[in-house]
């Protein structure tokens, strides 16, 4: 097994390095650049080799079968596999090394990431097939999936900040993939930056738990926690619980990474990377982090009622504000990005509720069906030009069936249609955040119902404004629409089997009856927590109310955009402020601009210019240097004094020194 | 005793090379070719003996190695070289630096014949500073480092190079005279120069650490430079020549970390935790501040010269925890920080030297004609953020741990400086490195030259490798840190003891 794993996490490494050095212009010095010529389908440029594209998809697959094999195995025997690969940090009691943990939950996240970045590689083939640097792409997306794995694979804390961060490096490098749109700069930065914000947190949370427990490995943290529960520590003078405040600050870079409420800034932004790279980071795998972060922290959120309260309500105030803002979204890929950030609000409430197999199942079923209506938005278009406002779309189904399909599966999946993927976990989120009873898990249901409703509306709103009515586009990009190549569309195939059957395959492992064989030691739930048990008692009402929910939304989505599409304007301009305040995301890139851009700038010039310029230097160095000027400009000329007085200064300090030592030896 | 004078040959080769050097007769194209390849050679030859000097020392030992002990004016002093832990890496990373500095002016062409001595003299310093183990032979490199460095700012610096040589002078004549009375001071209390006897069986009275404490902190704090004496920093940089920047940041930086570690900390000890609060504030002033401050620059090399003191935050604040990993953390980044702020520096010097400008405004797009340059730009932008997996996170993230437990508010400030240091390094590539390339200026430009690779590809694998797998350095300080920890508590110990008995004293 141990060879197994080597091979799934250092596969697409390889691959990565592979592409990266020899098919990019890396080695090739200085190139005439082509003008920007993605999607220019009249040209022929010289795209490099082709084949360390196609050695990166393959080394994915491969990672992707054996991830299957190991997931397998891991679910079978029930074990926890430990590989150490290399020592890596090693200062006193602090001891991290390269190496990898394999558990259930492991092996969950092996299968979902490696298989969503096989199909995203492949689909990418077709995708990017008209871009000037696909070899740089692969490379990216290969360098993202290691980091990926070495994050879900670690065994302590510091590799799993390396994962973070790597995630983060390659998310930033994707976004930013094309350098030459300075919003796709502003973006990549932005994501990078807000994700530091949260691994400030992240990074706290480690520090506190070296401190508390001298060890950052997971095994032995786990099983020291229990000790320390209701303990408490100064931590900024406070005296505060030990177990809320590392598991708060640890939820900090969660928040971040999984883009919830108030870190959930940089998601959208990150729409301007290609679409398979939304596909596969701003959906199906790397924002999923926080959601792995806090299962496989699970020993320690159990043992913190305020902590896991703090997750259920911001992932409900996530789910919900999202669902609002993604109503009125025209950007194809921004109302599925705000779709995202929503569901992973879902899959918070879950954990917040101690149900953390139903957030891992949530967590793999969307990874599906998210996946899946990026993936089919990418296939749009692409076939639309480069086209992403969907107001300018419309009556594209005759021309694009299959990608309807596909979409169309993804879209019922997500909003919780009877049977497929997302009926199974999304429902039993909402089940579960009732049965925990609490206040928070109340609020977190009322929330969860209402964004459901909100989901299936955008979701159909969404479905209805790209396929459906009449084509808004122009008639030359109607005359170019083409449905996407058979390497694109597999994918989406694939991907649409797991939309519809991954739920009702995989239900009575993940949250079923035999979900405590499944996860074995994986997951942890203190005794007196009965969650996944309670969530299949609850009244028949709370069983329903997704499902009235979605034909509410279902609904007044089709009054809206296919039997009234004039009333969605009048409700705009009837209701402006509100529907300005949802157009403009809440206001929240002017709010951080006001109170932390601009104001860190201002300080920045603030401390160069009067700090560093006139208070320090003006008052050091420079108002001294004046004075002695002064002297020495009627004295000698400048410039060649200072060498001489330094060596003078010097002397006399020698001489000095040695005056000493004959007077101090003599006696 | 190896038997042979190892770290004496270390440390005067370079003297040599310099006096051959000197004897090259003429200055046209041959004989400025035999300078260069003479100074090459010279520091290529040095750092394989620092390795054979590295194969020769035993990381599990904790006291002096590789000793070599000469009596000096009939016993007033002795000529005493050594090296430790602590000491070792800092040997190891100025041979190392020094042929890249090298290669790196092989452009120059004014005054080579003085430009290749000064940087060869330099080197012996610089090497003198980390082996020696005697106050005045110590006192005599540090402050003797400073002249060659000063004509290179002075000589083949940039526009305002009188006046960032003239600051340079002010701060560290300031540093240097009170430290010059400590050392004396020092002699007259123990009767030794000796710094391996000091250490070994020498105390000072409490009331005497303070002021000693003071004495040195003046001239390591300017070193250093820590907050509010860094402003010397950005303007060396700026106007310094691309080999003396990287020198500068690389190596001279490291020498106020050294000392603390040297001297402060083990001579020391209830002086230093006494202080340590005020370096704690100091240092996370420096790291908030410069890192702001960073944030606006519009000159490359004054951000990455402030990026610098932002990151020397971290060492004081990690020597200061007095705690195992903020030591190990602090020397792991200096060295680190050797690397990436050397490779940086050269980074800027690769375009300087096509455009000549360092204004960041002039720039933008270079990716678009140096794919090879932009990559290896990313990857110190990267390390310099303190991504894992690079060198700049090790030292970074262990500072940090060992500040936590030494105090959570400096951990909880200090920590804000990943979020800044994003900030800046992100936003400086972006305006550098990507963007449509539409200046005319640019439009010609090269990528980078098979020598300039020599130079930045050793300084990315040591950042990769040390990255990946920081256990040969960490190996090497372990025991040395150990043992002045053991030195710290049992100063501190002995201190707390006698204060005990003289208030029992007192009370019988």
């Amino acid at each position: 097994m141990n060879t197994i794993f080597l091979l799934i996490v250092f596969l697409p490494l390889l691959g990565a390095i592979v592409a990266g050095v020899f098919g990019t212009a890396l080695l090739r010095g200085t190139q005439d650049h082509a003008a920007h010529a993605h999607h220019d389908d009249d040209h022929h440029h010289d795209h490099g080799p082709s084949w360390p594209m196609y050695l990166t998809t393959a080394f994915l697959m491969i990672s992707a079968v054996l991830a299957w094999v190991a997931f397998f195995d891991v679910a079978i025997h029930e074990q926890t596999y430990k590989v150490h690969v290399l020592d890596f940090i090693r200062s006193g009691g602090m001891a991290a090394d390269w190496a990898f943990r394999v558990d259930t939950l492991t092996a969950v996240m092996l299968v979902v990431v490696t298989t969503v970045s096989a199909l995203v590689h492949m689909y990418s083939l077709g995708y990017m097939s008209h871009d000037l640097h696909p070899q740089r792409f692969f490379s990216y997306l290969s360098l993202f999936t290691f980091a990926m794995l070495m994050l879900v694979t670690s065994d302590n804390l510091v590799q799993m900040f390396f994962g973070w961060e790597g995630v983060g490096l390659a998310s930033y490098l994707l976004i930013g993939f094309w350098y030459k749109k300075p919003s796709a700069n502003a973006a990549a930065i932005k994501a990078f930056v807000v994700n530091r914000v949260g691994d400030f947190g992240f990074a706290l949370g480690i520090f506190a738990t070296f401190m508390i427990f001298g060890s950052i490995e997971f095994d032995t943290i786990f099983a020291a926690a229990p000790e320390q529960a209701g303990k408490t520590m100064t931590f900024l003078n406070w005296e505060v619980d030990v177990m809320t405040t590392i598991c708060l600050l640890l939820f900090m870079g969660a928040m971040g990474k999984s883009a919830q409420f108030l870190l959930h800034t940089w998601l959208p932004d990150a729409m301007e990377g290609p679409t398979p790279v939304s596909a596969l980071i701003h959906a199906a795998t790397m924002v999923t982090a926080g959601v792995f972060l806090v299962a496989r922290m699970s020993p320690f959120f159990e043992l913190s009622h305020t902590a896991l309260t703090v997750v259920t309500v911001i992932g409900a105030i996530t789910a919900f504000f999202a669902a609002t803002v993604g109503l009125v979204q025209n950007d194809i890929k921004r109302v599925i990005a705000y779709s995202t950030c929503s569901q992973l609000g879902y899959m918070f409430v879950a954990l917040g509720v101690g149900a953390y197999g139903v957030a891992i199942f949530h967590l793999f079923t969307h990874a599906f069906f998210k996946a899946l209506l990026f993936l089919g938005s990418g296939s749009v278009i692409h076939a639309m030009s480069d086209e992403q406002d969907m107001r300018n779309m419309g009556g594209l189904m005759p021309h694009l069936k299959v990608t309807w399909a596909m979409m169309l599966i993804g879209t019922l999946a997500l909003t919780g249609f009877p049977l497929t993927a997302g009926y199974f976990s999304k429902d039993a989120i909402i089940e579960s955040a009732f049965a925990a009873h609490g206040g928070a898990g109340t609020f977190g249901f009322w929330l969860l119902v209402i964004a459901a409703c909100f989901t299936s509306f955008y979701s159909w709103r969404l479905m209805f404004m790209t396929f459906h009515g009449k084509a808004r586009a122009s008639r030359d990009v109607m005359n170019h629409v083409h449905e996407s190549p058979q390497v694109m569309l597999i994918p989406l195939y694939v991907l649409a089997v797991g939309a519809l059957l991954a739920g009702a395959l995989f239900k009575a492992y993940f949250i079923g009856h035999d979900e405590a064989l499944f996860w074995g030691k994986a997951l942890y739930r203190a005794p007196e927590n009965n969650i996944v048990e309670e969530m299949h008692h609850v009244p028949g009402w709370v069983v329903l109310s997704p499902f009235v929910a979605m034909v509410i939304g279902f609904g007044v989505s089709w009054l809206f955009y296919i039997r009234r599409p004039d009333l969605p304007g009048k409700l705009a301009a009837a209701n402006e402020p509100v529907y300005q305040f949802l157009l403009n995301k809440w206001y929240f890139d002017e709010l951080y601009d006001l109170i932390f851009v601009r104001p860190a700038k201002w300080l920045g010039r603030f401390l160069w210019k009067q700090g560093d310029g006139w208070l320090i230097d003006g008052f050091g160095p420079d108002g001294i240097s004046a004075r002695v000027m002064d002297t020495t400009n009627r004295i000698v000329k400048l410039q060649s004094g200072f060498v001489y007085h330094y060596a003078f200064a010097m002397l006399i300090g020698v001489v000095f020194l040695i005056t000493w030592f004959m007077f101090a030896g003599a006696h | 005793m190896t038997g042979w004078y190892i770290l004496s040959t270390l440390t005067f080769l370079p003297l040599v090379g310099a006096l051959f050097i000197l004897v090259i007769r003429g200055d046209d194209d041959v004989a400025r070719r035999n300078m260069r390849a003479t100074a090459l050679s010279v520091t290529v030859i040095n750092f394989l003996l620092s390795l054979l000097a590295w194969s020769s020392f035993d990381p599990a030992q904790s006291g002096f190695q590789l000793e070599d002990k000469v009596v000096w004016l009939g016993g007033l002093m002795t000529y005493h070289l050594g090296v430790d832990g602590i000491s070792m890496p800092f040997v190891m990373l100025t041979a190392a630096i020094m042929p890249l500095c090298i290669i790196a002016s092989w452009s120059v062409t004014k005054r080579v014949k003085e430009y290749m001595i000064a940087f060869l003299v330099l080197e012996t310093l610089m090497i003198g500073v980390f082996c020696a183990l005697d106050l005045v032979l110590f006192y005599l490199f540090f402050e003797g480092g400073l002249i060659p460095m000063f004509l290179i700012i002075g000589i083949w610096g940039g526009a305002r190079r009188n006046y960032a040589a003239f600051k340079f002078f002010l701060y560290t004549l300031a540093g240097s005279v009170l430290m010059l009375l400590a050392v004396m001071a020092m002699y007259a209390h123990t009767g030794t120069t000796d710094i391996a006897e000091i250490l070994s069986s020498k105390q000072f009275p409490a009331a005497m650490q303070t002021w000693l404490w003071l004495a040195f902190f003046a001239s390591f704090a300017v070193k250093m430079p820590m907050w509010p004496v860094h402003t010397w920093l950005p303007d060396a940089h700026v106007e310094a020549p691309t080999a003396g920047s990287v020198v500068l940041a690389a190596i001279l930086l490291k020498m106020g970390g050294y000392g603390f570690l040297r001297f402060s900390l083990p001579m020391f000890p209830v002086a230093s935790e006494m202080f340590a609060p005020m370096v704690f504030v100091l240092s996370v002033v420096a790291i908030v501040y410069t890192s702001l401050v960073a944030l606006m620059q519009e000159d490359m090399k004054k951000l990455i010269a402030y990026s610098s003191v932002a990151h020397m935050g971290f060492v004081t604040m990690g020597i200061f925890s007095l705690n195992k990993q903020g030591i190990d953390g602090a020397i792991f980044q200096m060295i680190s920080h050797g690397f990436i702020s050397g490779a940086l520096f050269l980074c800027v010097g690769v375009v300087y030297d096509r455009i000549h400008t360092r204004e960041i405004a002039a720039y933008g797009g270079l990716v678009n004609r140096m794919p090879a340059y932009a990559a290896v730009f990313l990857l110190f932008t990267m390390a310099n953020v303190g991504l894992p997996g690079t060198s700049g996170f090790v030292g970074e993230f262990l500072t940090l741990t060992g500040a936590f437990k030494a105090n959570t508010w400096v951990a909880f400030f200090a920590t804000t400086g990943v979020i800044l240091s994003a900030g800046y390094a992100l936003w400086l590539y972006r305006r550098v490195v990507f963007g449509v390339l539409q200046k005319d200026s640019l439009k010609a430009i090269k990528d980078i030259t098979p020598r300039e690779a020599m130079t930045l590809v050793p300084l990315a694998a040591a950042t990769l490798y040390f990255g990946v797998y920081p256990v040969p350095i960490m190996e090497a300080v372990s025991a040395s840190v150990d043992n002045i920890i053991g030195q710290v508590q049992t100063g501190i110990a002995a201190h707390e003891a006698a204060i005990k008995a003289a208030m029992l004293s007192l009370g019988n």
